[in-house]
């Protein structure tokens, strides 16, 4: 058990924000929680998993894991379920619905989203997510907060009936801060109450829940009105008062430590009558709310004259770099005060790359060598096949997208493309979650399109998480583990099309992909090779370069592997008078774990093993 | 204790420890009664990205994030990522920096250059820097892992506790999960520290 899990009560501790929570959701009593692995948002349910007394579960989407929550509240127990912003979008169905039945047992979701994406392949507002539902929200800004508010959050619950959604940002998720921890008190569960007219959503049912839905909203808006997580800081300087929520709260405080403030914890129901007070105690208010101007137009609605998305940024964070200039202008003070260092230095981008022997590279230095084809990508680690060196992909839009895009791709292609290839590329993970449905679009559509199925046996991109594929659960126990080979052949792929291939090996490789690519029919390539991060996967001898035979030619650059370097450039005159660029190169041995993929295309032997291999010799002593 | 709030900014890339590094700094802080905030801006650090892992710490912490000029202190794990992040340097501020290149694919593919002398472009910015082979001490000591402690033992005489207290909890971690590499780490800590110490004393930026 970690530290924070064996921690006592009142222990002061250094805890991230999704290990605070995941501490307070243990101490709450919660019997059931859930999730889907995703950035920021993949640390609390890691840690509720190594807690006693919990039953935690990577659930196969967030869907699923937000209905497995649904369960366990009928059931009469504490739940709790967390998932990145878009992770939401996957749950809205059970969620919309969810609003209307209530929760029994207390219900907290977490949802979190990446301002200023640091792991997305978008940015959004969760906040919609409580105006739409009618759900109250809860917006710590920083770990002892989101702490506080898991408990909170659970008393809201089962004051209310409700579920409630606790608004995560990735600087509240993963900044660490002091948290003083409690006690566990057990929640045992009241058991299940039947009640279909509660329960069982048909419309007749449906429409009797409605009002009581905007009952509940009324009654939890007065509850936000009188909320002490709503509070305001006292300012001298009454010139600007500033309203704000989540982090920017802590970046108003640090940037404006004179001025008054409001903060709304318990932000939704929106508590607009305090807003109202609080706005007739200074000169003029900035709403400081990161993303979507939704409080400010809540407040303009409502009559309240306020600054916000006027002087500040619509994308990313508000930290005292942007609030200070922008609060100068407001107060028409011109520009803010010059900055006291020079402007960035300008450096090379420094993308994240694959890592040394992942067995992508090979697939994605064999999809970049093919001709007139269309890759649709995928979430996950090799959406870095769209960078460089192998620039492969042609799109990434949503978890499982690969399917149905290249389906569209498939039906919408014009005759210039007719003898385009179409490919998928999806991971294991990725394909439980959301792309067997794609595949079985594609079977049922009878869809041109070849689909690769990246099996590294692991969650890579969010830290190594299982899966239905991997064989283990969250505990690392054994669990079933899904036969990729069978499940594509039930959702109808033909045996015929489906072929495992070892992705190392580039001639299978690119041979498989070829003949697949040219039978107008759906396929399937599973490449089965272990995660260069991960346990099963085992280190061969590394290689190195022998520098004179090295002629140059640059084609184990073109692998992409980290560990390959160019250690000279030169250009060369061909003998038809056309200049080439030559590269030479050179492998970090010490990084090297010998997957051979960059000696494959190798033509002049010039990698060789770094060290002799040794033979055992038995000698009589 | 001054109200006065300490800003350590710690870059590299992904995988050279720099988060362990600020971890280690915000337990010692901690330990002296201090409050602590660390956050960092990773994106996608695991796979040898950008990382830079941001400390602040004194009475009372409010935003995590430390601002453009207003570092106290640069702990550049990686030359160029130095070089990246010296806006964030206050005036008076120092840069610690190893002075190992790691470059990524996108410059060894040819496709940017890296810069000639990163420890000159930080110093032509008026800002103090000492720079020293790091990785080249570790290598000395028989480990390049070991690179992590030089890199701490060359701040600890710029923080506002003793170099005893940082050194108490980087052997700390070593005890509990790897005994044999508490006495190679103390000796990797020393020499970082008696590096530094010979390059302040002799006047020069760089070893």
């Amino acid at each position: 058990m970690a530290a924070s899990q064996a921690a006592p009560a009142a222990a002061r501790l250094l805890l991230s924000g999704n290990e605070a929570i995941a501490r307070a959701v243990w101490e709450c009593g919660v019997r059931v929680a859930s999730a889907y692995p995703g950035t920021p948002s993949t640390e609390m349910l890691e840690n509720l998993s190594k807690y006693p007394d919990i039953y935690a579960e990577w659930s196969v989407n967030e869907k699923v894991s937000l209905e497995v929550a649904i369960g366990a509240s009928m059931a009469g127990s504490r739940a709790f379920c967390a998932m990145k912003h878009v992770g939401l979008n996957v749950a809205a169905d059970a969620l919309m619905t969810l609003t209307l039945t209530g929760a029994a047992g207390g219900l907290v979701i977490a949802v979190a989203d990446d301002v200023g994406i640091s792991s997305s392949q978008n940015e959004q507002d969760s906040r919609y997510w409580a105006r739409f539902a009618h759900l109250p929200m809860l917006e710590p800004a920083d770990s002892q907060e989101a702490y506080d508010m898991v408990r909170a959050a659970y008393e809201l619950s089962e004051e209310f009936q409700t579920a409630v959604l606790l608004r995560l940002t990735t600087r509240i998720c993963h900044v660490k801060g002091m948290v003083t921890a409690g006690a566990r008190e057990a929640h045992p569960s009241k058991g299940f109450v039947k009640d279909p007219t509660r329960w069982v959503m048909v419309p007749g049912h449906a429409k009797a829940r409605i009002p009581l839905m905007f009952a509940r909203e009324e009654k939890l808006r007065a509850e936000a009105e009188a909320s002490k997580l709503n509070l305001v800081a006292a300012g001298a300087d009454r010139r600007v008062g500033f309203i704000s929520c989540g982090p920017a709260w802590m970046h108003v405080q640090e940037a404006f430590p004179d001025a008054p403030a409001l903060k709304l914890g318990f932000s939704y129901p929106t508590p607009l009558e305090k807003i109202r007070a609080f706005a007739k105690t200074v000169d003029q208010v900035l709403v400081v709310e990161e993303l979507e101007p939704l409080l400010e137009m809540e407040m303009k609605a409502a009559g309240i004259a306020c600054h916000g998305k006027d002087f500040l940024p619509r994308a990313g964070e508000l930290p005292p770099e942007v609030l200070k200039p922008a609060v100068a202008r407001l107060l028409g003070g011109g520009p803010a005060p010059a900055a006291v260092t020079a402007d960035p230095a300008l450096v090379f981008p420094r993308p994240p790359t694959m890592c040394v022997a992942c067995p992508h590279l090979g697939i994605y230095y064999t999809l970049a060598q093919m001709k007139n084809v269309t890759i649709a990508g995928d979430i996950g680690c090799y959406t870095l096949g769209a960078g460089h060196p192998w620039n492969a992909l042609d799109s990434t839009i949503s978890m499982g997208a690969s399917m149905g895009v290249a389906m569209g791709l498939d039906k919408g292609r014009a005759d210039s493309d007719k003898d385009r290839k179409i490919i998928a590329v999806i991971g294991d993970s990725t394909f439980m979650h959301m792309g067997m449905q794609g595949l079985l679009d594609i079977t049922y559509n009878r869809g041109n399109v070849t689909v690769l199925i990246l099996d590294n046996r692991t969650t890579g991109m969010t830290g190594g998480q299982d899966s239905p594929g991997t064989g283990r659960d969250i505990y690392g126990d054994p669990a079933p583990r899904v036969d990729f080979v069978k499940i594509c052949e039930a959702l109808g792929v033909k045996p015929e099309r489906i072929r495992k291939v070892d992705p190392y090996q580039l001639p299978v490789l690119f041979k498989a992909l070829r003949e697949e690519t040219k039978i107008p029919e759906p396929s399937v390539i599973i490449t089965d090779r272990p995660c260069a991060l991960i346990g099963e996967f085992k280190a061969q001898p590394s290689y190195k370069v022998i520098a004179e035979k090295c002629t140059g030619c640059g084609n184990c650059i073109d692998v992409g592997c980290p560990a390959i370097s160019v250690s000279r450039r030169e250009t060369a005159v061909k003998a038809s008078g056309k200049e080439v660029l030559l590269q030479f190169v050179d492998i970090d041995t010490a990084a090297c774990t010998g997957c051979g993929l960059c000696v494959q295309p190798c033509a002049p032997e010039a990698i060789v093993l770094a060290a002799p291999v040794h033979t055992i010799h038995f000698t009589k002593s | 204790m001054a109200d006065r709030i300490t800003n350590i900014l710690v870059v590299g890339i992904g995988g050279q420890g720099v988060m362990t590094a600020t971890e280690i700094l915000a337990e010692a802080a901690i330990s002296l009664g201090h409050d602590v905030k660390k956050t960092e801006v990773a994106g996608m650090a695991q796979r040898g990205g950008v990382v830079s892992s941001h400390l602040r710490f004194g009475k009372k912490v409010l935003s995590p994030q430390i601002a453009p000029g207003e570092a106290d202190l640069i702990v550049g794990f990686e030359s160029a990522e130095a070089l990246r992040w010296s806006h964030y340097l206050k005036p008076g501020g120092l840069v610690l920096m190893n002075t190992a290149r790691l470059v990524p694919p996108v410059v060894s593919g040819g496709l940017y250059p890296y810069p000639d002398d990163p420890v000159a472009e930080i110093r032509a910015r008026g800002l103090e820097v000492h720079a020293f082979d790091a990785m080249a001490i570790a290598k000395q000591l028989g480990d390049a892992r070991l690179g992590n402690s030089v890199m701490l033992g060359a701040i600890a005489d710029y923080l506002p506790f003793s170099a005893e207290v940082l050194l108490e909890f980087i052997l700390k971690r070593f005890a509990e999960r790897k005994p044999e590499m508490v006495e190679p780490n103390r000796r990797a800590f020393a020499a970082g520290r008696d590096a530094v110490a010979a390059l302040a004393k002799s006047g020069k930026a760089t070893a």
